[in-house]
């Protein structure tokens, strides 16, 4: 008697409960891990939003010039050396003229920052005709008024243990009051270098030297990497010892990174003398790193072109390098930079290697080119995030929010060339 | 550099054929051993391609049909493990003559592929990139007159007139094919190997291709591997019919379907074996 059901069996309902459970599963895997990356977005987004607005006092400045220019030959270097700090906190006493004890008349300068002379000495420096006029000029204010301002400071606390005593937050409320302290955004943190004060540091330097770094060791990774790969996949026989070549660069591609740092440390400013902490070091040492991943990635996209173009090209009558440049290397151009922009992002966030040549160091200056002394982004972080100063937290959290910008960015774009470069046949 | 051995090959093709004008060998094997590796593919095969005919090689899978095509033109050289023995003689000349440069082999002697291999790139650039690298042209309007040529004589530049910048890709499977034939026409071959060049067509695609191929034995010498009997039947005045690495019979294509001599060819003839 052949059987004709459709309905189910109980065999049948319990494929179906493997199924179900299966998707379930594998549902919260995904929940589980998208859960991850959305709190880690947050905590850092959250904590680091606020380094990108920065507290400023409005002082009415009087330039004087006998304090100021007493030659009054308008002298760029005697302006150099000119002191600022009696205007600035001459200005900052007519505000509160009642404070008269010597303590308390330089608590009240502390409510700006020390940077802020070096800011009003670069106004002057632009435009000498300012001095003897009187000038309304925003400057940052202490790191203490701006977490203050931020809200970051618990008030309710007893007053010895707080940094910003009572008579200070007098001070700044009566600021609000008369519209002269305000959050303003922090262009300071996108145009200045490395600080020991959090108000005044700023990303740039680090910026700057991640990019030189990079530059160096893509143009020196990829052209090696390529040339590597297209000779290993498409001109060498094989033989043992390609076999033995090919093994090492999976192992090399596995390698820790600090074990590249420490190689660098010992050829590259050991042997080689090369300037210690420079993105040229740092270059060379992140292109021995990203060289595995790129040509891994180079093979692999080679191995895609089907062998029916080379044949095809062959057959013409090309010979093997025009086959190989007019045909197979255009190709596999999209995944080789695939793979490159990865092993490049992955060399962005790289921190071990350059800490052994010396990136660790505390730098001021923003890098002009790739041998001056700089740090890198991922430096900075670890740098900031073992500072003591609170100011730091979230400047700390704000340069990762940068550094995953650019990190992100530079996936966009691979994915963007894939989908731009890749043919179809 | 290139364009020198081609020229030598060129002016020196011509003395013999101006020794004997008619109906000459232009191809010949003797004693042919292909080895893959250990194992051996051809055993000692001799055979004469004649000039401006289509020489048909036929025999079941694996019997070696389009090894031995792929000796002529020097493709095996692509693969490592692959060792050819013997002698192939392209106009009286020892193609495995280390004198000879592969280069100008293949510029002489074309070939199109079991799949059609454009390049991803437009229709005129896949023909124009033969004679680009030879050199053929000596400037623009001369480079774009061979390619239509080429077309012409492929019998594809009425359906791609309008549209010889858009992609060789997206041409339908037998354009694809015949564009592939005149990719290697404008190199301006001597003889053209064709390695099962219909199997992947429809039924009306490959007999666009037969036509092509009966036009084209006026100028050219074809050889062409098939896997399908009624095709070599049907274009083909020689035939070769192999089996496990041995060339069993070889003649006149009517011949060898009408009355073979062997016993192994007259069962494939008639579906016994393959």
């Amino acid at each position: 008697m052949p059987d004709y059901t459709l309905t189910t069996s109980e065999h049948l309902t319990r494929r179906h409960a493997a199924e179900t459970r299966f998707r379930w599963g594998g549902r919260l895997a995904v929940l589980l891990s998208l859960g991850f990356l959305v709190f880690m977005f947050f905590s850092i987004s959250a904590r680091g939003i606020g380094a990108f607005g920065q507290t400023q006092i409005q002082l009415e400045i009087h330039l004087d010039e006998a304090v100021l220019d007493p030659t009054g030959q308008r002298d760029p270097q005697q302006l150099a050396r000119a002191n600022f700090k009696p205007v600035i906190n001459q200005a900052l006493f007519k505000l509160f003229p009642k404070v008269q004890t010597r303590r308390e008349q330089r608590t009240l300068y502390q409510l700006l920052s020390s940077g802020a002379v070096f800011d009003l000495a670069e106004m002057v420096e632009q435009n000498p005709d300012l001095i003897g006029s009187t000038q309304r000029v925003w400057l940052p204010a202490s790191a203490e008024v701006d977490l203050f301002m931020k809200g970051k400071v618990d008030v309710s606390l007893e007053e010895e243990l707080r940094r910003l005593k009572n008579n200070e937050i007098a001070w700044i409320n009566h600021l609000k009051v008369q519209r002269q302290i305000q959050k303003k955004f922090n262009t300071a943190f996108f145009t200045k270098g490395d600080s020991r004060e959090p108000e005044l540091s700023g990303i740039l330097g680090a910026m700057i030297g991640s990019f030189l770094s990079l530059l160096v060791c893509f143009s020196i990774a990829f052209p090696v990497g390529v040339l590597t790969a297209v000779y290993l996949e498409e001109f060498a026989r094989k033989t043992r010892f390609t076999d033995l070549i090919e093994i090492n660069i999976n192992n090399l591609a596995a390698v820790p990174s600090i074990v590249f740092g420490l190689l660098g440390l010992s050829i590259f400013l050991g042997v080689f003398h090369m300037p210690r902490s420079t993105p040229l070091v740092g270059g060379l040492v992140l292109a021995l790193m990203t060289l595995p991943t790129i040509i891994i990635a180079a093979r692999a996209s080679l191995r895609s072109v089907p062998n029916t173009i080379r044949e095809a090209a062959l057959g013409l009558g090309a010979s093997k390098v025009q086959t190989i440049f007019h045909h197979v290397v255009p190709l596999a151009m999209p995944g080789m930079l695939t793979g490159t922009i990865l092993g490049m992002a992955g060399a962005l966030g790289e921190t071990a290697p350059l800490l052994m040549i010396g990136m660790v160091a505390f730098i001021v200056d923003v890098p002009q080119g790739i041998t001056d002394v700089a740090t890198s982004l991922p430096v900075q972080i670890f740098l900031w995030a073992d500072s003591p100063e609170k100011g730091f937290v979230e400047r700390t959290s704000a340069a990762i929010m940068v550094l995953l910008t650019f990190l992100v960015l530079m996936n966009l774009f691979a994915v963007f060339l894939r989908r731009k470069l890749e043919k179809q046949w | 550099m290139v364009m020198g051995s081609i020229m030598k090959i060129q002016k020196e093709a011509a003395q013999p054929a101006s020794i004997s004008p008619t109906r000459s060998d232009i191809l010949s094997a003797q004693n042919v051993d292909v080895f893959y590796g250990n194992k051996q593919a051809i055993n000692s095969v001799s055979f004469e391609i004649p000039e401006h005919q289509i020489t048909a090689l036929i025999g079941p899978s694996g019997c070696g049909k389009s090894t031995i095509l792929r000796c002529f033109n020097r493709m095996n050289d692509t693969i490592d493990i692959c060792k050819v023995t013997g002698d192939i003689r392209f106009a009286g000349h020892n193609i495995y003559d280390p004198k000879v440069d592969v280069v100008a082999l293949r510029a002489r002697i074309g070939m199109v592929f079991q799949k059609a291999n454009p390049f991803p790139k437009s229709i005129f650039e896949n023909v124009a990139y033969g004679p680009r690298i030879h050199g053929l042209a000596n400037s623009k309007d001369h480079l774009e007159e061979i390619v239509i040529s080429s077309l012409k004589k492929a019998g594809l530049y009425s359906e791609v007139a309008d549209r010889l910048h858009e992609s060789g890709t997206g041409l339908s499977g037998g354009q694809q094919q015949r564009l592939c034939i005149a990719r290697a026409i404008a190199v301006d071959p001597q003889v053209i190997l064709m390695d099962e060049p219909c199997s992947s067509l429809d039924p009306i695609a490959t007999a666009v291709i037969e036509d092509l191929m009966e036009a084209m034995k006026e100028k050219y010498t074809i050889v062409i591997v098939t896997h399908s009997m009624q095709q070599a039947a049907r274009i083909s005045q020689k035939t070769a019919f192999f089996h496990l690495g041995d060339l069993v019979e070889f003649g006149d294509t009517e011949a060898i379907f009408t009355s073979p001599i062997h016993e192994r060819t007259q069962n494939y003839i008639s579906g016994r074996i393959g």
